[in-house]
């Protein structure tokens, strides 16, 4: 049974709080065998306090099932990209290293690489995943645009990456604030910015205005 | 920017290769090695088992619906029909005939001054006729070398395992009737 088209997956990093629930939920999850398969990214840990979880983003054009050398990787109707196919997997990594956001997680001990799937067994039955059912402050959300535009009419959902010359759309979104100027978010234009002591407040308050 | 230009982003069903050109421009490996999982040969486990279940069941309930069948079978009482006069054939000979009307042709061996054994012309192993070798006491079916007992119509070489259809006969006044058949159900 397919995921209803209707319910997105959003994630609003603004609102994240880093309080781990998701992590911890993540595990409890019956697809991916009590592996949590969320990271919880930490922007400018020395400097701030912001973090960000990351989950899989569900891209049209997975990466990591194009470089998969076994073909264990499928995506399913509704969109959604799976864990590999454990008759498949021949845990070589590839998928691991390719991701353009970080997602998939090797497990060694079972050669088996599994990712976030959004706890298909719950969201193909039309339940919320476990992270964002558990989520207090809702960075990780579940459910219909309509619900999203009403619950937060100062952000816009924007699923349109840029990795250099490549264009994905996801079926996960990510909430940006209305008056920002980018219809798409450029993941490697801060690649070359110094990752350590970077103002990350600073950014926020100071260089969003004069977008 | 408006809001509503990102709104009509609902997610693309079924996966675009990393250039986003169309199918028809991108290379064969990519069809032979699909990412959407409905266009993959993918069969799971649970989808190889479930067809092995389910298959397994049907043979079962069929073969439980032939023995039910079997139970309640009530074979209609057939009419008697001559079917030769007993001194038209010499011992030894043998003609065909059909029991009842619009059968497959049955063999009428005559045996004995008095006797006559009647069976299904056809083999029990493939259908071909079978030919009397009275002289061995024998039915002959040279497609694969089968024997049948002329007496009994069990088999007694060759592939046929199972014993020849038995049309039972009666002699009335120097008359040959045929009574009935015995199917070789066994």
């Amino acid at each position: 049974m397919p995921v209803p088209s209707e319910l997105e997956f959003f994630i609003d990093p603004g609102r994240c709080i880093g309080c781990q629930s998701c992590i911890q939920a993540c595990a409890e999850c019956d697809t991916h065998k009590g592996q949590s398969m969320i990271q919880l990214d930490y922007v400018d840990r020395g400097r701030s306090t912001q973090t960000l979880p990351v989950i899989c983003m569900h891209c049209d054009s997975p990466t990591c099932a194009e470089v998969c050398p076994a073909d264990a990787i499928k995506r399913t109707e509704d969109g959604v990209v799976q864990s590999a196919r454990k008759p498949r997997c021949i845990a070589c990594n590839n998928c691991v290293l390719a991701c353009p956001f970080g997602v998939p997680k090797m497990n060694t001990k079972m050669n088996l690489m599994m990712k976030c799937d959004m706890c298909y067994d719950r969201s193909s039955v039309g339940l919320k995943p476990m992270c964002a059912s558990v989520c207090p402050s809702q960075a990780l959300a579940f459910g219909t645009r309509e619900e999203m535009a009403r619950l937060r009419p100062r952000a816009k959902p924007v699923n349109t990456f840029q990795f250099g010359a490549q264009t994905i759309r996801t079926k996960v979104n990510v909430m940006v604030p209305n008056d920002a100027a980018q219809e798409h978010i450029d993941v490697t234009a801060a690649m070359h910015e110094p990752t350590i002591g970077h103002e990350v407040l600073d950014d926020v308050f100071d260089t969003q205005v004069e977008a | 920017m408006s809001k509503e230009s990102t709104l009509d982003r609902a997610p693309v069903r079924g996966s675009v290769p990393p250039d986003r050109a169309p199918l028809a421009n991108q290379p064969k490996w990519r069809q032979d090695f699909p990412i959407d999982w409905d266009r993959d040969d993918y069969v799971s486990r649970r989808e190889l088992v479930k067809f092995v279940v389910l298959t397994s069941a049907a043979f079962a309930v069929g073969q439980v619906w032939i023995a039910v069948k079997g139970l309640f079978r009530r074979d209609a009482k057939l009419p008697a029909a001559q079917v030769a006069t007993v001194d038209e054939l010499e011992v030894g000979d043998a003609k065909t005939f059909t029991y009842p009307e619009g059968s497959t042709p049955r063999l009428l061996v005559k045996t004995g001054p008095d006797s006559f054994v009647a069976y299904d012309q056809q083999c029990t192993h493939l259908q071909c006729p079978v030919v009397p070798a009275v002289s061995e006491g024998k039915l002959h079916c040279p497609c694969h070398n089968g024997w049948f007992d002329l007496a009994t119509g069990q088999p007694l070489a060759g592939p046929p395992r199972r014993r020849l259809p038995r049309v039972l006969l009666e002699v009335r006044e120097a008359a040959v009737y045929a009574t009935g058949v015995e199917d070789s159900a066994s």
